[in-house]
């Protein structure tokens, strides 16, 4: 039998999903005890190069409870042409298109390596695909220019059928009117007011002409959508128009006098874009796009006053209950993305500037809907203008990858029941006999919805096993899950998904080892940190912290291995060797410590970690670094302050940045420009590795990381320090500078940071709990309480005692 | 059978007027046919000779024909030299020496005159009873006097002029038994065959004779304005004015140049006193428009207590370094740069070079200190308001409007000599929504920005909205030419208007300027939008109680509105097209309250009303217009201004604050004592206008104008002014119908005209029977004129007449000069085919009445607003021709607005007649032909002011006789 890791890998592959348990434990009793819930990473629209679509529509199960499809795990009587499901039993007949199957014969969906298969709807006329185009007029020039170059490009990318639209706001908001030829016209909105969807329908006069043409004209063929819509047309035919109209886009030309930011409306802006695609296309793909160089100053949903001498919130202001706008800001933000959710569009937001443009309120926009959240300092960068053409990359089949309207439905066999789902997406309030009544994330629903979705979506989904512990689980019994995400695909098609996938059960007494080997610390990281993340978006950061550390120290106390008073015998199976590492990180991690982020790169942050997938999210709780150096191929190293050599070039990913340090030798070498000689090729070659490599991760992520290449001494050099360890700056009671990272040796010895948390977790477990704890985690927690508390101590503070 | 009665004595100009003699009325009887039955008319005899005779004063003339009456002829002379005679203010208007009293009957060329009485005189008068009744009262008519014979029989009769309102009783036989002759005791006149039964019409006073008179006595040589107190000529009166110290009567008139000293006697007089003041008057080309001076840096010079501009009336004492201010007599001193020495006479040395010691009216180049917010204003804007409805593009409008657009605004106003206009243009369309339209130069494409808020009225663009002409012609010719390709298929009938107000004065706020709205639009407001209206049209209210609400505006939004463009500067000017009740009383609030205009075309069609609406639209885009205006009137003490008509707006008692002025608004000030005046020093007035003009520079407009004081009642009476005092009249009556009722309004009119001419019989004139009537020679037009008032549509509605007519009438007569107020109320009526073809003049005019027409004749008649040509039934075949190009009288087609162009010397004249007169008037008067007997004749008779109207209003003899009444019982 293949590993853990193996089976884990090519379940990875073949289904997008990764679970925390492999092996479930059989009741609820001890499924609550094995600390990390039963969930599981789904990606649901993994790409699977290997998995063409098939053509037909799937077989469902006839109970209306259940409706689950027909999938592998179904007993099929070939004879009587009946079906069993696996989630409640129901026996169905096969449809008549069926009746040629046999054991030899079998459609698709009964083949085991058809565990997710994907089936195209043909039912339903395709509605194109919709960009609705928010722009900011309140720019810098340059900004401006380099932001109209960026739209002008993106318009040659689309489908020629795509419908594109333009909003443009400062002080008012212009919804451009495409249609026309000779004059532009726009709808020109107050930046002030709040209006429904309703009256921006009204005013935008969407309301009624289309009705009565059509019944004058009964025979005509159904282009109502196409009709209604003046602000929305086919990029083919107004391409020249849109073109030219984004090159005329002026500047706002409302004076700004000194002293004030530019009135800027996108509260309003993003109304009447939801409103307009509410009252045009519902239940259609659309994606709206904004594009915003600063805060929103006036109307609804504004974040901040146009006096300069009055700066954006901070994280103090918000402690301090001192954010005035924050409140109404957000839900102004909320009733937007709820209503987009439910209209089946998603919002991207693109917000380039130097100071903070209010993602913190809008994230929700971007959050709730599936949309891309993008930020940078300005629109005339690389990261941006780069990051916005990867939006429009195309896969291996030539099409979008991107998906819209997609609803994510869970069944799950009668042991288990649905808790929640942490990701870009909303609840669609379905009860059901497998939905839980406890709620991690998202929950009391089977079904979700999630407007916008890449490849690369991920969400975490949580489970509660509800068997009963005085009602065994047969053995060899197996629970199963069926995952069944309908989207629409970019190439306009609807399209299902069905990933239905079983675990064997296990008597968490009998069988511990069993469930502790195929646990998947990785994926219980990634999924934990969700579930922290998520908490961290409503409750205080310290007691999500505190949370977390007990989570940790739980799970510790179930499965590791302690000989009383020996805080060295202190022992994790491999299975969980990595886990308090990450754990480590993860409470570093700018998703979880908010000092020296503004609000709004800690709504970034958060932004992307609830969307991307296991590996991503992993980087981004524990970036990597890797050393360049003559004496052999770069390897990872600690994430360390001892890593940094002078001899060494360092690439650091945190996913948000590539950093490339040169040491200070390395550094000299250059200046003295060593690299030109041609004596000093290899030099040449060793300054070139790092680049390449960066280059290489660079191309594949999004959004565009910040690449920062700087050296030993250099101001960027921040980014690098900030994130190693500082062990050789802080004369800690342990030696930091001798533990090597525990990535590096994965497969080998046993790390010293390891042992290190060992000790603090045997400690912890025979004495005075918090305290142990507290000095075990030294500077960690000093560091937090410093954001915290702002007064920079953190001994003998009632707050770090209280951890637990 | 008094057939010499009824064939008129024919005033000097007169007609013979067979069908309908003496009583004028009878043509409403509705039997025409039967009195006068077309073929029964004598052919028309073309123009005689002795007509042309007609001037010579107190020469008679000859009957040129001998079939001409012989009979009545003496009984009303009028000899043009007793007007002379009586000139400006003699004492003596009463009874006088016999020359006077002759009329010479004229010419009297159509032959079958004397036949037609016969046969019409009992059709004529059954409408009103029994024949004779009118007849009694007879006038000397130079005298002024009514028989006084008449006065016993009037009480038993009591109701005679009940008839004022609609309810007219038969007339009563009052009168019956006296014999005419008898109350002409004193009367010499030539012989009369038949004393008269009733008021000769002819002998009652003739407006069409006194401006005539005063047309030869005056019109020859300047007005001379230096010396105080002086009547001017009358407004119909061609003449020039030399300024030398007063200002000019284009700019100021009064109802009196003679003010009482005391209050009492203003009281006792019952003189309204008021000047109507046109500050920025139009001047003929021969007159010099006021000089502008400049005091630099440190502004006009001014009286340091009243503020009072430095004038030609102040004092300079001390050997020129102080001057007495002449309102408030304050001691000034004069500024050192200022100072100049005095000659022997007290008048400085350069009293002649600087023309605010010697002209009556000049300029001050402003200071930054009389500007808003201390800043000197930017030019002013005109922003095109476009509705764009279906109504409005279906009636082919707004095509119309934007080709003419394109050629228009190369003409806007501009200052002087400059090369082109400073002011900037913009453009917006609505419907239910506004568009505006970014025309910036640098664009290849205009650029159309939708605002469907109208709840919450905004400008969506800075940069490109108010542009300069020359600069955008490319886009905005661009714009104009797609204006109406954008909107050919809308379905769009609904529209707002307070939004649009809103819209253009926040644009002029935003461009921190002046300016002026042009709106077009064409219907009732019903869409959803603050201003908001609803159709409240109800003929029922007429004669209620309730009346005046149809004249109320019917929300307060639009007063709230005009506020707001007053304070900004924004002058709206309003052109409506509707097809149906657009609640004129409502739509007009913010222009009337801006300065602005209205216009009005009912039913437009392009075919029809095009030249009307094109040249009223280029004259009002390119009269020089004045902007963000405030006037103050000055006095000197002793009389104060109390108060002002007018289009404005008045935030206190004393500020009249005009968005914008142009030259053909008027603003009618009324004065009352708070003190005794000085007969000596007199009294003066100042009226101040601070404006930006049309190149954004910011002006001081002075017009000074000294009156006489007097302390004898008959002074007040010599030197009135009959036109100016129904000028304030109509405009006190028409104000009045909105918070009275019409009969109420009517009745104050009548009572205090009646005191006035009651006042004057007590006080001044001689002594005579209780019985007669004696009128003062310069307020003998005033009972005609009162009547054509009482019967204006706004008094006394016909049933044709809508409420949105009224109210635009109510409203046009507000700002209305005395010039247009004279021909308003009483229209001129033009013979074409009397004078021969070569006579380059303008025939001379005849009274308004039915009577005076001749079916062989074609009329002009126009009262500023409408034109008619009214075709006599027998008009000689040759005529019909040559104007109208058809062979016959029955192939004219009625209702034709335009004559055809051909080449012969009467059509050119006539032409060429219609064309001077729309020249003279500042809206373009549409033509409509009428024929004899044709349904548009109604339309027609009804500006015949001297007969009785079908809505009621009384004759001009009816109402003489009733005016008389009224002051024998005032007397009594």
């Amino acid at each position: 039998m293949a590993t853990y890791l193996e089976f884990i890998q090519q379940n990875e592959e073949r289904d997008g999903v990764r679970f925390s348990w492999n092996v479930w434990p059989s009741s609820r009793l001890e499924a609550t005890r094995m600390v990390v819930p039963l969930a599981c990473l789904l990606t649901p629209l993994k790409e699977r190069p290997d998995l063409p679509p098939v053509q037909y529509e799937p077989v469902l199960c006839s109970r209306p409870t259940c409706k689950a499809i027909l999938n592998p795990l179904c007993q099929v009587d070939y004879r009587a042409k009946l079906w069993a499901c696996n989630f409640c039993f129901q026996r169905n007949q096969f449809p008549p298109a069926y009746t040629g199957i046999s054991e030899v014969n079998q459609p698709a969906e009964l083949m085991p390596q058809f565990s997710t298969i994907e089936y195209v709807i043909q039912r339903g006329a395709p509605s194109p695909l919709i960009f609705l185009y928010v722009v900011d007029t309140c720019l810098e020039e340059d900004d401006l220019q380099a932001l109209k170059e960026s739209l002008q490009m993106s318009l040659s990318l689309l489908p020629p059928d795509a419908l594109v639209g333009l909003i443009t706001f400062g002080r008012m908001v212009q919804v451009h009117e495409l249609s026309c030829e000779g004059i532009s016209k726009s709808y020109v909105f107050r930046g002030t007011k709040d209006l429904t969807a309703k009256q921006i329908q009204d005013m935008l006069g969407l309301t009624k002409p289309a009705m009565p043409m059509q019944q004058a004209r009964p025979g005509q063929p159904q282009e109502h959508p196409f009709v209604s819509s003046r602000f929305l047309q086919p990029i083919h035919k107004i391409d020249m128009n849109l073109t030219d109209l984004l090159g005329e886009l002026q500047r706002d030309p409302w004076p700004v006098t000194q002293g004030k930011r530019p009135l800027r409306s996108t509260g309003v802006a993003l109304s009447i874009a939801v409103g307009l695609l509410e009252g045009t296309f519902p239940n259609t793909g659309a994606r709206i796009m904004l594009f915003t160089g600063g805060p929103p100053t006036q109307g609804p949903g504004m974040v901040v006053g146009d006096e300069l001498k009055v700066p954006i919130r901070s994280w103090h202001d918000i402690e301090k209950d001192n954010a005035r706008f924050m409140k109404k800001a957000t839900k102004h933000y909320e009733m937007l993305a709820n209503r987009t959710a439910t209209n089946g569009h998603c919002i991207d937001i693109y917000a380039c500037a130097l100071d903070q443009t209010g993602l913190l309120e809008m994230k929700c926009c971007a959050n709730l809907t599936g949309g891309h959240m993008v930020m940078g300092d300005s629109f005339n960068t690389s990261l941006f203008k780069q990051t916005f053409q990867r939006i429009f990359t195309k896969d291996f089949n030539g099409d979008f990858r991107m998906a819209f309207g997609a609803t994510l439905e869970v069944k799950t066999s009668r042991e288990l029941k649905v808790a929640g789902a942490i990701g870009p997406c909303v609840s669609l309030n379905v009860k059901g006999p497998c939905v839980s009544e406890n709620e991690l994330g998202v929950g009391g629903t089977s079904q979700w919805k999630i407007c916008g979705m890449d490849p690369t979506s991920t969400l975490g989904i949580y489970f509660e096993v509800v068997n009963q512990h005085n009602a065994p689980i047969p053995q060899g019994g197996r629970g199963a899950i069926q995952f069944v995400t309908q989207y629409q695909h970019s190439s306009t098609q609807r399209r299902i998904r069905v990933t239905t996938i079983a675990r064997n059960w296990a008597d968490a007494q009998s069988q511990l080892r069993h469930i502790e080997a195929a646990f998947d610390q990785e994926a219980a990281a990634v999924l934990m940190a969700r579930l922290g993340v998520f908490r961290a978006e409503s409750e205080e950061g310290p007691d999500v912290l505190r949370w977390l550390d007990r989570q940790l120290i739980r799970l510790c106390q179930k499965f590791g291995q302690y000989n009383k008073e020996d805080p060295t015998s202190f022992r994790l199976s491999d299975s969980f060797s990595l886990y308090p590492q990450f754990m480590f990180h993860l409470r570093r991690s700018p998703f979880l410590q908010v000092f020296n982020n503004s609000p709004d790169e800690s709504s970034y942050y958060r932004h992307h970690f609830a969307r991307q997938d296991l590996t991503q999210s992993l980087i981004m709780i524990q970036p990597i670094l890797y050393s360049y150096s003559f004496h052999g191929p770069p390897e990872p190293v600690l994430l360390d302050s001892s890593s940094i050599l002078a001899d060494r070039i360092l690439l650091m990913d945190t996913f948000f940045q590539i950093v490339i340090y040169l040491g200070e030798t390395i550094a000299q070498w250059r200046k003295a420009g060593y690299q030109d000689m041609p004596e000093y090729e290899n030099f040449k070659h060793l300054l070139q590795a790092p680049l390449d490599d960066a280059q290489e991760i660079l191309q594949a992520r999004f959004p565009m990381p910040r690449y920062i290449n700087t050296e030993h001494g250099g101001s960027q050099a921040r980014f690098l320090l900030s994130k190693v360890n500082p062990s050789q700056t802080h004369n800690n009671l342990y030696a930091w500078g001798q533990v090597r990272n525990c990535q590096v040796s994965r497969g080998g010895g046993q790390a010293l940071f390891e042992k290190l948390v060992s000790k603090w977790i045997s400690l912890a477990l025979e004495t005075e709990f918090t305290q142990v704890f507290c000095w075990g985690w030294g500077w960690g927690g000093n560091f937090e309480y410093c954001s915290w508390g702002g007064r920079g101590h953190w001994c003998g503070s009632p707050a770090v005692h209280s951890i637990i | 059978m008094n057939v010499n009665q009824s064939a008129p004595p024919v005033p000097p100009f007169g007609q013979p007027q067979p069908v309908y003699p003496g009583y004028h009325q009878s043509g409403y009887g509705g039997q025409p046919g039967s009195t006068a039955p077309p073929t029964s008319y004598g052919a028309y005899n073309g123009p005689v000779p002795g007509y042309q005779q007609t001037p010579p004063p107190g020469v008679s003339r000859a009957p040129p024909s001998s079939e001409a009456p012989p009979a009545s002829t003496a009984q009303a002379p009028c000899g043009q030299a007793a007007y002379g005679q009586f000139g400006q203010g003699d004492v003596q208007n009463g009874p006088s020496s016999t020359v006077q009293m002759q009329r010479f009957p004229g010419s009297q060329p159509f032959g079958s005159v004397p036949l037609a009485p016969v046969v019409s005189q009992p059709a004529v008068l059954q409408p009103f009873g029994p024949p004779p009744t009118s007849a009694q009262v007879t006038a000397q008519l130079a005298g002024m006097q009514i028989s006084g014979a008449v006065a016993p029989a009037l009480p038993p009769v009591g109701l005679g002029y009940g008839s004022f309102g609609p309810a007219r009783g038969p007339q009563p036989n009052y009168g019956s038994p006296y014999p005419g002759a008898s109350t002409f005791g004193s009367q010499p006149g030539p012989p009369q065959p038949l004393p008269p039964k009733r008021l000769d019409p002819d002998a009652i006073p003739s407006p069409i004779q006194v401006i005539e008179d005063d047309r030869n006595n005056r019109g020859s040589e300047p007005f001379v304005t230096g010396v105080r107190g002086q009547v001017p000529p009358l407004v119909t009166t061609n003449f020039l004015v030399k300024d030398q110290g007063n200002a000019s009567p284009r700019y100021i008139r009064c109802t009196s140049y003679n003010i009482p000293c005391t209050s009492d006697m203003a009281k006792q007089a019952q003189v309204p006193l008021a000047a109507v003041i046109k500050p920025l008057a139009r001047l003929p080309p021969e007159e010099a428009s006021p000089y502008v001076v400049d005091h630099g840096e440190s502004g006009p010079l001014r009286c340091n207590r009243c503020k009072a501009y430095m004038c030609p009336f102040m004092q300079f004492i001390e050997g020129g370094r102080r001057f007495q201010c002449c309102f408030c007599s304050c001691i000034n001193d004069v500024p050192p740069q200022y100072f100049q020495h005095l000659d022997h006479t007290g008048k400085r040395v350069d009293a002649y070079d600087r023309p605010e010691l010697s002209l009556g009216s000049y300029e001050f180049l402003a200071t930054v200190d009389y500007c808003k917010n201390n800043k000197f204003p930017s030019p002013p804007a005109f922003i095109f308001m476009i509705d764009v409805s279906y109504n409005a593009i279906r009636s082919g409008l707004v095509r119309l409007l934007c080709e003419e657009l394109k050629s228009l605004l190369d003409f806007l106003p501009r200052e002087g000599g400059a090369e082109e206009s400073a002011i900037r243009v913009g453009f917006v369309t609505y419907n239910k929504v506004l568009h505006f339209y970014n025309v910036k130069s640098s664009l290849a494409q205009p650029q159309m920005m939708v605002v469907s808020d109208v709840a919450d009225m905004f400008v969506p663009l800075l940069d490109g909205f108010l542009v300069n002409v020359s600069e955008s012609r490319a886009v905005i010719t661009s714009l104009l030419d797609q204006i109406p390709e954008m909107f050919a298929d809308t379905r769009e009938t609904e529209t707002v208007f307070a939004p649009v107000i809103q819209a253009g004065m926040e644009a002029l706020k935003a461009a921190e300027c002046a300016g002026k709205l042009f709106l077009f639009h064409t219907s009732l407001p019903i869409a959803e939008a603050p201003g908001k209206l609803k159709n409240r049209d109800d003929r029922k209210l007429i004669n209620t109680d309730k009346e005046k609400t149809l004249f109320q505006p019917q929300t307060g939004a639009y007063q709230t509105l005009a506020k707001e463009c007053v304070a900004q500067g924004c002058c709206v000017d309003l052109f409506l097209f509707p097809n149906q009740y657009v609640d004129v009383a409502t739509l007009s609030v913010v222009p009337q309250l801006t300065g602005g205009s209205v216009y009005k075309y009912a039913c437009f069609q392009v075919e029809n009303d095009q030249e009307r609406f094109l040249s009223d639209l280029r004259r009002d885009v390119q009269k020089v217009v004045g902007f963000d205006a405030v006037m103050r009137v000055r006095t000197s003490t002793g009389i104060r201004a109390v108060d002002f008509f007018g289009a404005f707006y008045m935030s206190n008692t004393t500020d009249v604050e005009l968005a914008g002025l142009d030259g053909d608004k008027t603003v009618t000030v009324e004065f009352k004592h708070d003190d005794r005046l000085n007969e000596e020093s007199g009294a003066l007035l100042q009226c101040a206008l601070l404006y930006t003009s049309c190149a954004g520079q910011r002006r001081l407009r002075i017009h000074n104008l000294a009156l006489n004081c007097c302390t004898q009642l008959a002074d007040l009476y010599r030197n009135c002014e009959t036109d100016t005092l129904i000028n304030y009249m109509a405009k006190f009556a028409y104000r009045g119908v909105l918070n009275s009722p019409v009969k109420t309004v009517r009745d104050t009119l009548i009572t205090q005209c009646a005191q006035i001419l009651a006042c004057y019989r007590k006080n001044c004139a001689s002594p005579s029977s209780a019985g007669q009537l004696i009128l003062p020679e310069c307020m003998k037009l005033l009972p005609v004129y009162l009547n054509c008032v009482l019967k204006s549509d706004v008094l006394q509605p016909g049933a044709e007449v809508t409420t949105d007519d009224r109210a635009y009438v109510r409203q046009l007569v507000t700002s209305m000069d005395v010039a247009e107020t004279n021909v308003f109320f009483y229209p001129r009526l033009l013979p074409l085919t009397k004078s021969p073809i070569e006579s380059a003049t303008e025939p001379p005019a005849v009274r308004a009445s039915e009577e005076r027409l001749s079916n062989g004749d074609i009329y002009l008649l126009e009262n500023g607003l409408n034109l008619f040509l009214w075709v006599g039934a027998s008009v000689q075949q040759g005529v019909v021709q040559s104007l109208f190009s058809v062979s016959s009288f029955s192939q004219i087609t009625s209702g034709l607005s335009v004559l055809p162009v051909l080449d012969n010397p009467l059509s050119k004249k006539v032409r060429g007649l219609i064309d001077s007169l729309r020249a003279q008037r500042s809206r373009y008067m549409k033509l409509i032909v009428v024929k004899q007997e044709d349904k548009l004749e109604m339309l027609f008779k009804h500006f015949l002011v001297e007969d009785k109207s079908l809505s009621g209003g009384a004759s001009y003899v009816d109402f003489l006789c009733h005016m008389h009444k009224e002051i024998r019982q005032l007397l009594s």
